[in-house]
């Protein structure tokens, strides 16, 4: 039984070491998929202001990560 | 137009075969570290027995899931499994940045091996079956066999056909670390595993990003060509953030 719990604990840990970070990627999806679409200007654009957002959360969190460890 | 559509078809074949050829090199070698370790102190055979049977069972999760994944309608998979993809991708990004920047250890293989190797030395043998080396080789094998299904899965759930390229590339990964493994005895201390990650991540994450648009029904401009771009974008970013983090670590140094 303690294989499967560390085995339940890896695959958790597959998608998320840092909270905020995880936390942050699914807030944007799930913001993206139901916000953009009804957002006229954009909505030619959307998967690149999908791509957009992700890139900056990708980079706030590096910085982020980079600051705590001065 | 028909050669256009080809030179598309074969360039998304070619980059899941290649995504999941990388990424499972990666967790094939972390389960050979620890394998290794264990059948050189406690014996080969309990050790290659619990490495079998763990790839036996994960052999049959790949036979159960990938064809329950076909009844699913494509853009529900590619929605989810495009965030789940997403999330182990740039999960996988931002830690090779911050490694290859110095602000996180690099993995070390050789210290991982002495550490199982000094802990199989420390345990107990009693005769027959070796539990302990089969429960260790069955453990690492699943735990990083694991990681392997969920990226073929995940790669070949993007779209039709992409399951066999993505199984492919796992297969070769796993026939050249064993062949290493046989051949060399040790672990694989010189394999660039922070740079095999950083591509992986490159590439996951570009794959996650484009099927959460597709499975939103998101136009992209370029259609499958936005894939590459997409790489290209991810890779630039973090080729930027690099140098930007390591000097960051630098002024911090100096400050102290």
């Amino acid at each position: 039984m303690r294989w499967l719990k560390s085995i339940a604990r890896e695959i958790f840990g597959l998608f998320v070491d840092d909270g905020s970070f995880a936390s942050g990627i699914l807030v944007w999806v799930a913001l993206a998929v139901v916000v953009l679409p009804r957002v006229a200007p954009v909505v030619r654009w959307a998967g690149p202001a999908l791509f957009a957002g992700l890139a900056l959360i990708l980079i706030e969190s590096v910085l982020r990560f980079s600051r705590r460890r001065k | 137009m028909a050669i256009g559509l080809g030179h598309l078809e074969a360039t998304r074949l070619g980059t899941t075969l290649v995504a999941a050829f990388l990424a499972s090199l990666v967790e094939c070698v972390e389960a050979l570290t620890v394998v290794l370790a264990v059948g050189s102190v406690r014996g080969w055979r309990s050790a290659l027995e619990g490495a079998a049977a763990a790839l036996g069972l994960l052999a049959a999760i790949v036979a159960v899931l990938g064809p329950a994944l076909t009844h699913i309608p494509l853009h529900l998979v590619q929605l989810v499994v495009g965030a789940m993809i997403l999330l182990f991708g740039l999960r996988w990004l931002r830690k090779a940045i911050l490694r290859s920047a110095g602000l996180i250890p690099l993995h070390d293989e050789q210290a991982a091996f002495q550490r199982e190797a000094a802990a199989m030395r420390r345990a107990g043998r009693a005769p027959g079956l070796d539990k302990l080396a089969f429960t260790a080789a069955f453990h690492i094998t699943m735990l990083e066999g694991t990681e392997v299904v969920f990226i073929v899965v995940a790669l070949g759930a993007g779209g039709t056909g992409l399951l066999l390229p993505a199984g492919l590339g796992a297969a070769a990964a796993l026939l050249v670390i064993v062949a290493l493994g046989v051949a060399l005895h040790r672990p694989l201390a010189r394999v660039p595993e922070n740079t095999l990650k950083f591509v992986v991540g490159v590439l996951l994450s570009a794959f996650g990003t484009f099927w959460v648009g597709e499975g939103a029904g998101f136009a992209w401009p370029g259609s499958d060509l936005a894939i590459p771009c997409l790489m290209a974008a991810y890779l630039a970013i973090a080729l930027c953030l690099v140098p930007m983090c390591r000097a960051g670590a630098r002024v911090a140094e100096v400050d102290a």
